[in-house]
C-alpha cells in the first residue's frame, strides 16, 4: 500500500457515499438519531450525577419549629440546638424571611402570593450548619428528639431519591447504547454491503491482479467511518438544540433543577460522539468486509 | 516458471479434476492448454491463480508453493502472473484508460508510473486511440484488447488466456493470437487454453492436451483434433 493510495482510497471512499447518495442519507439520519437518544439519556444522567454531588456536598439541615411555639420560645431554642453533636453553627429563620425567599424564587410570578403575606403559612425555622457529612443520620435523630422541632427537611432524602432515579435513567441508557449501537451498525453494515455489491466485479478483479485485502478494504471502511462522523456531528448540534430548548426547559420546569450548561460539556461531548461514530463506522463496514472478502 | 508434478484435485462434492498431472512450462514458453469441457483445463488455471489448492502433488507458479502458499502471500503471487478471461470483464462505468490504470493503483503504483506505462500497453495491443472511450462503445475483438493490455500492465512474467476468443469472429481470434504471440516474443512467459482447433493449428506452439483430469499428450509445433476424442501432435496419434 503505497504514500499514493491514500488519495485513491479517499477518493472512491467518499464518492460511493455519493453514488449512493439516498441511502448514505438515511444512514447519516437514522445513526444521528440514535446518537442523539443515546446522548439525551447520557445527559439527563450526568445532569443527575452532579445534582447528587451537589446535595451530598451540601452539610445544612433545615428544622421547622412546631406551629403553636411563639417566635421567642422558638428563639430559645439555639442553645439547646448549638448544644448538639456535630452542629458547628445554627441560624434562625423567621417565617417572614423564608416567605421572602420563596417569593424571591417565584419571580413574575410572587404576585400571585403577595396576598398571604398577613396570613404567612410557613413556619419559622433554623438552618442547622454541620460539622462532619458524614454523620447526617445521626445529627437528624438528635434534632428530632429535641422538643419544638417539628419537621426536619435536608436534602439527603432527595438525594437518595435522585440516585434511585439515576440507577433507572442508567439501566436505560445502557440498554439504549447496546440497542441503538447494534442498529447502528447493522445500518452502516448494509449500506457498506450495497457499495460492495454494486463494485463485486471491480473487486473481484483487484483480487485477480494482485490488490491486497487490506487495499481492498480501505475505501469501504473509510466511507463506513466517514458516515460515521457525519452521523456524529449532525448528532452533536442536534444534542445541543435538544438539550437547550427541550430537556432544559422540561426539567427546570418540572424541578427548578439548575441544569448544567451545555458548554461545559460540549467538547467531551462531540468528542464522544465522534469516537462512537468512529466506533460503529469502523464496526459496520469491517463486519460487513470480512464476510464480503472472505478473509 | 510453472511446474505441476503428480498433481490431484479433487473438489469437496467429490469430482476428480485432475488425476495426476505432471507439466513443466519454462519461462519464456507459449504454450496451449487445449481438451474438452470438464477435461480439468480451468482447474489448472485456476490452481496457477490460487484460487484452488491441490488435494495432493505439487504445484509450483513463480517461485510461489500453491500447496503451502499463506492467504497473505496470494496477492503477490498474482503480481506475478496476468489473467484474460473469455468474457474480457472490463469494468462497465471506466474508460479503456482506467480500466487498465485502476490495476497499477491497486498495487500501489504512483501516478507518476501510471501515466508512462498506462498509454504504452495500450499502445502495444493497438487500442490507444480508443483510451477514452467506455468498454460498451467497443467491438468484442477491442474489449479483449483492453482486457490484455490490463493483464500486461503490472509487467508479470506470466499471462493466462482462459478462452480468450471465445467472443470473438475468426478474423479478430487470429488478431488476438498474434498479439499474444507478440507479447511471448517480447518475454512473458504465454499459456493459452482452448479448444478451438483450427486456432491452435495455425500457431506452431507447444500444445498440451488434458482429459478425463491427465495429460494425453504434450507436443511441441503440433495440432489436436478432437475427432474420436483422439489427439495428435505433429501428426502422430498419441495414447
Amino acid at each position: 500500500m503505497g504514500k499514493y493510495s491514500i488519495r485513491y482510497f479517499l477518493h472512491e471512499g467518499l464518492h460511493s457515499i455519493v453514488v449512493h447518495g439516498f441511502m448514505s442519507f438515511a444512514a447519516v439520519t437514522v445513526i444521528a438519531a440514535c446518537l442523539l437518544i443515546i446522548g439525551t439519556f447520557s445527559l439527563v444522567a450526568y445532569n443527575i450525577d452532579v445534582l447528587i454531588d451537589s446535595l451530598e456536598a451540601q452539610n445544612e439541615i433545615a428544622i421547622y419549629i412546631d406551629e403553636s411555639y411563639t417566635r421567642e420560645q422558638a428563639l430559645a431554642l439555639e442553645a439547646q440546638l448549638r448544644s448538639i453533636d456535630n452542629v458547628s453553627d445554627v441560624i434562625f429563620v423567621s417565617k417572614e424571611e423564608l416567605f421572602d425567599d420563596y417569593l424571591e424564587t417565584l419571580g413574575e410570578d410572587a404576585v400571585i402570593m403577595e396576598d398571604l403575606r398577613d396570613d404567612n403559612p410557613l413556619r419559622d425555622s433554623y438552618r442547622i450548619i454541620m460539622k462532619d457529612v458524614s454523620l447526617h443520620a445521626e445529627t437528624v435523630e438528635a434534632l428530632e428528639q429535641v422538643a419544638g422541632v417539628a419537621e426536619t427537611n435536608s436534602q439527603k432524602e432527595l438525594s437518595d431519591r435522585l440516585l434511585q432515579i439515576r440507577q433507572v435513567v442508567n439501566a436505560v441508557s445502557y440498554t439504549l447504547i447496546a440497542l441503538l449501537g447494534a442498529i447502528s451498525v447493522f445500518i452502516i453494515s448494509n449500506v457498506v454491503r450495497l457499495a460492495m455489491f454494486a463494485r463485486r466485479e471491480e473487486i473481484s478483479i483487484m483480487k485477480m491482479v494482485g490488490a491486497t485485502n487490506g487495499f481492498i478494504r480501505v475505501p469501504f471502511v473509510i466511507e463506513g467511518v466517514a458516515l460515521g462522523l457525519m452521523a456524529a456531528v449532525v448528532a452533536f448540534f442536534a444534542q445541543w438544540g435538544v438539550y437547550r430548548y427541550i430537556v432544559s426547559g422540561l426539567m427546570q420546569g418540572i424541578a427548578m433543577f439548575d441544569m448544567v450548561p451545555f458548554d461545559a460539556f460540549a467538547l467531551p461531548l462531540l468528542g464522544a460522539l465522534i469516537l462512537a461514530g468512529l466506533g460503529l463506522g469502523v464496526g459496520g463496514s469491517v463486519l460487513t468486509i470480512r464476510r464480503f472478502l472472505k478473509v | 516458471m510453472v511446474k505441476l508434478l503428480d498433481t490431484y484435485k479433487t473438489y469437496d462434492n467429490g469430482t476428480k479434476a485432475l488425476k495426476g498431472v505432471t507439466l513443466t512450462i519454462e519461462d519464456g514458453e507459449f504454450v496451449f492448454i487445449v481438451g474438452p469441457s470438464g477435461s480439468g483445463k480451468s482447474t489448472i488455471i485456476k490452481m496457477l491463480a490460487a484460487e484452488v489448492r491441490p488435494t495432493s502433488g505439487k504445484v509450483m507458479v513463480n517461485g510461489f508453493n500453491i500447496g503451502a502458499i499463506r492467504q497473505r502471500e496470494i496477492p503477490y503471487l498474482r503480481r506475478t502472473i496476468g489473467v484474460v478471461f473469455q468474457d474480457f470483464r472490463l469494468i462497465e462505468n471506466k474508460s479503456v484508460h482506467e480500466n487498465v490504470a485502476f490495476v497499477m493503483r491497486a498495487v500501489g503504483a504512483s501516478p507518476r508510473a501510471i501515466k508512462k506505462r498506462v498509454p504504452y500497453v495500450l499502445d502495444l495491443v493497438g487500442i490507444l486511440h480508443k483510451s477514452r472511450r467506455l468498454p460498451g462503445e467497443l467491438s468484442g475483438g477491442e474489449q479483449q484488447r483492453v482486457a490484455i493490455a490490463r493483464a500486461l500492465v503490472n509487467n508479470p512474467s506470466l499471462i493466462i488466456a482462459d478462452e480468450p476468443t471465445g467472443n470473438l469472429d475468426p478474423a479478430r481470434s487470429f488478431e488476438l493470437m498474434t498479439l499474444l504471440e507478440k507479447i511471448n516474443m517480447l518475454g512473458t512467459t504465454v499459456v493459452v487454453v482452448t479448444h478451438e482447433k483450427e486456432l491452435v493449428n495455425q500457431f506452431e506452439k507447444r500444445v498440451v492436451t488434458i482429459d478425463g483430469g491427465i495429460v494425453i499428450s504434450d507436443k511441441t509445433g503440433g495440432y489436436y483434433s478432437e475427432r474420436m476424442n483422439l489427439y495428435y501432435g505433429n501428426g502422430q496419434i498419441q495414447h
